[in-house]
């Protein structure tokens, strides 16, 4: 086999880490030289990404083998194209959320910066190291890193924050905790843990109940991390009151990643054949996706709270992605892994934008929101943008994603998806429309208007730019997604679809 | 029945643990009993991970002798040996499980500042009240 190594894939989890460790004595140093040292570290860590990603394309996926330890006796980062893809969405979103975050941090958490981007850069690196890794125990103490951090940032809140945090404490660390013991059952009957030789080695164990539990307690580990309904319980609170850049963040990465790493262990560690024929895990998992696409949705619909509402509708994206990834064939493939990126960007906007009218006015509700395109007019305009991916209205990504999965599901004969998938759609436009008509439009005759709102009084108050700015970027964003899908599709992800899913 | 329980000792060992801990995470009320609970599921885990490195008759991963002379190694027999790989994972495990209890007392800690109860129903009926 042609190996192909570089050390850039380690640069790009080391640097945050280091960085992260750096933090609270540069404070003591100098106070306003956190911000930049911080900036500085995610920009590299995407310059990195990028570099990395042009290597893959280039020549293929790149192998790192730690102290110089050949798997699988050493623990080895491996780049394949899914993970350089997935290098460019976290390098990307944490640097403009890490941009967004200066001012709204300041206001939220004044005098704190140093210990907040110390966590903040170490949760960077829980993610990069998660989708670089290809040693399963590795994987664990990255998912461990990653969860620890979102708790601190979510409890950074205050008040019910504090409480939703610790709720998601005891429900992540029961994931972790089962993502541990199948990696144990594994361990038990392979003797390894690197993620190539475990899949070299599992096909003779297909029979054995020990890889069958193994199996399962990693599947669930991981769809508790990802909040796959009906494990969904701690992300809306978690979400809604976490501070406005720490809800982008999480919103954008924690979950997308945990999909990710499902994607891997269920058909690189795994074959295909074993998740879909030897036990169904896949049909399973594309109804509960389907179920969450539905209840999301509708209790979406129910929430007054924005905030909440853009978790409740996350409940129902990651139904998406679990529904084309659980359909077993290259289209389902292709659109939810699509997904995770698109969704990446418009749930990080529309969650930056809820940050930023709670930053300029201190608005939660739904019904608070109007004037809203005369007193922030940008801001406005990136909600609708990121509302209309949502709903999946061409020429955005959420179009081209939504359009994957309704393909795959015509072509693996499953009409009941294609039903769901546009129920859903409906609901989300539901949701969405109602908070832009309270943006752009009159009230209706008779309606009540919400006190301390005097029409004509309005006046143009729109954010900073370093909190417009990201907002703007990853709007234009989602429309690039969607013009460029091609390339993304044709580049990363069809080189990557497992053989047994592409007939 | 019996004897499947005395030959698969450390499995029922570990599911009786877990299922204390997950007992305690879901029906009790008090926080503080709830993060106890979640220690004991984590540590039923890394108990049984350890428990699958134990072999009948072997001894501790040491080679006593090493390199003789020449450089040569002596030839080792793998089933005189236990497995010390499960062990040094757990090691991890155990740190991970340290960090966990560390910042779910510290959520505690400032949960109880804010709100002066660590009851659970105490504490929505504050939420409720106090927003």
């Amino acid at each position: 086999m042609n190996i192909h190594q570089s050390a850039i894939p380690v640069l790009i989890v080391i640097v945050p880490l280091l960085t992260a460790l750096a933090l609270p004595v540069v404070e003591l140093w100098k106070r306003s030289a956190v911000f930049p040292l911080t900036l500085a570290a995610l920009a590299f860590s995407f310059g990195a990404s990028v570099v990395t990603a042009r290597e893959v394309l280039a020549n293929g996926p790149i192998d790192y083998y730690m102290g110089g330890w050949e798997p699988p006796w050493g623990i080895a980062f491996r780049i394949d194209h899914l993970s350089a893809l997935m290098l460019l969405l976290l390098g990307c979103i944490t640097l403009l959320v890490g941009i967004y975050s200066k001012r709204s941090i300041l206001k939220e958490l004044p005098e704190k910066e140093a210990p907040f981007y110390s966590v903040y850069l170490l949760l960077v690196t829980g993610l990069t190291g998660l989708v670089s890794t290809a040693d399963m125990f590795n994987l664990y103490v990255f998912l461990e890193i990653a969860s620890l951090t979102s708790y601190a940032l979510i409890s950074v809140g205050g008040g019910v924050a504090v409480v939703s945090a610790f709720r998601y404490v005891i429900l992540g660390t029961v994931g972790a905790a089962f993502y541990l013991l199948g990696v144990g059952y594994l361990y038990s009957v392979t003797g390894s843990l690197n993620m190539a030789d475990l899949a070299s080695i599992l096909p003779d164990l297909y029979e054995s109940n020990v890889v069958l539990v193994g199996f399962a307690f990693l599947v669930i580990g991981l769809s508790i991390k990802m909040a796959l309904f009906p494990m969904h319980a701690w992300l809306p609170g978690a979400y809604s009151n976490a501070p406005s850049a720490v809800s982008a963040l999480i919103a954008a990465t924690t979950t997308k990643v945990a999909a990710y790493v499902l994607i891997r262990v269920m058909y690189f560690v795994f074959e295909p054949r074993f998740s879909i024929d030897t036990i169904p895990v896949t049909m399973l998992l594309s109804w509960m996706g389907a179920i969450a696409m539905v209840l999301g949705s509708l209790m979406a619909i129910a929430q007054s709270d924005l905030k909440r509402m853009l978790a409740y509708s996350s409940v129902a994206q990651i139904g998406y992605i679990v529904l084309g990834v659980g359909m077993a064939n290259a289209m389902g493939f292709t659109g939810g892994f699509l997904h995770i990126v698109n969704h990446a960007f418009m749930k990080g906007g529309l969650f930056l934008v809820a940050g930023a009218i709670i930053y300029r006015t201190g608005i939660r509700e739904i019904r608070g929101l109007r004037h809203l395109s005369v007193r922030m007019p940008w801001t406005a305009a990136t909600f609708v943008v990121c509302a209309l991916a949502m709903i999946g209205i061409p020429p955005t990504g959420g179009f081209f994603s939504k359009l994957y999965l309704i393909l795959g599901a015509i072509a693996a004969n499953h009409w009941a998806f294609v039903a769901v998938i546009l129920v859903s759609s409906v609901l989300g436009l539901t949701y969405m429309v109602n908070v832009v008509r309270y943006m752009y439009f009159a009230p209706a005759e008779g309606e009540a208007i919400p006190a301390g709102i005097t029409p004509g009084a309005v006046v143009r108050e729109e954010v900073p730019l370093t909190m417009l700015a990201p907002m703007l970027i990853l709007a234009v964003g989602v429309i690039l997604l969607g013009l460029f899908n091609g390339e993304i599709v044709s580049q990363f992800i069809d080189p990557s679809i497992p053989e047994r899913l592409a007939r | 029945m019996l004897d499947f329980a005395i030959g698969h000792f450390n499995t029922v060992t570990y599911i009786l643990l877990m299922m204390i801990g997950f007992h305690a995470m879901t029906s009790k009320t008090n926080l503080v009993k709830k993060v106890v609970g979640m220690n004991i599921f984590q540590w039923s885990i890394i108990l049984f991970i350890v428990s699958l490195a134990a072999k009948q008759g072997a001894t501790i991963p040491i080679v006593l002798g090493g390199h003789d002379d020449h450089g040569v190694a002596p030839i080792l027999e793998a089933s005189q040996y236990v497995n010390p790989l499960p062990h040094v994972l757990m090691l991890t495990a155990i740190v991970v499980g340290l960090a966990t209890t560390g910042v779910a007392l510290a959520l505690l800690l400032r949960i109880y500042k804010r709100y002066g109860t660590l009851e659970e129903d105490e504490l929505l009926e504050k939420i409720q009240t106090s927003g």
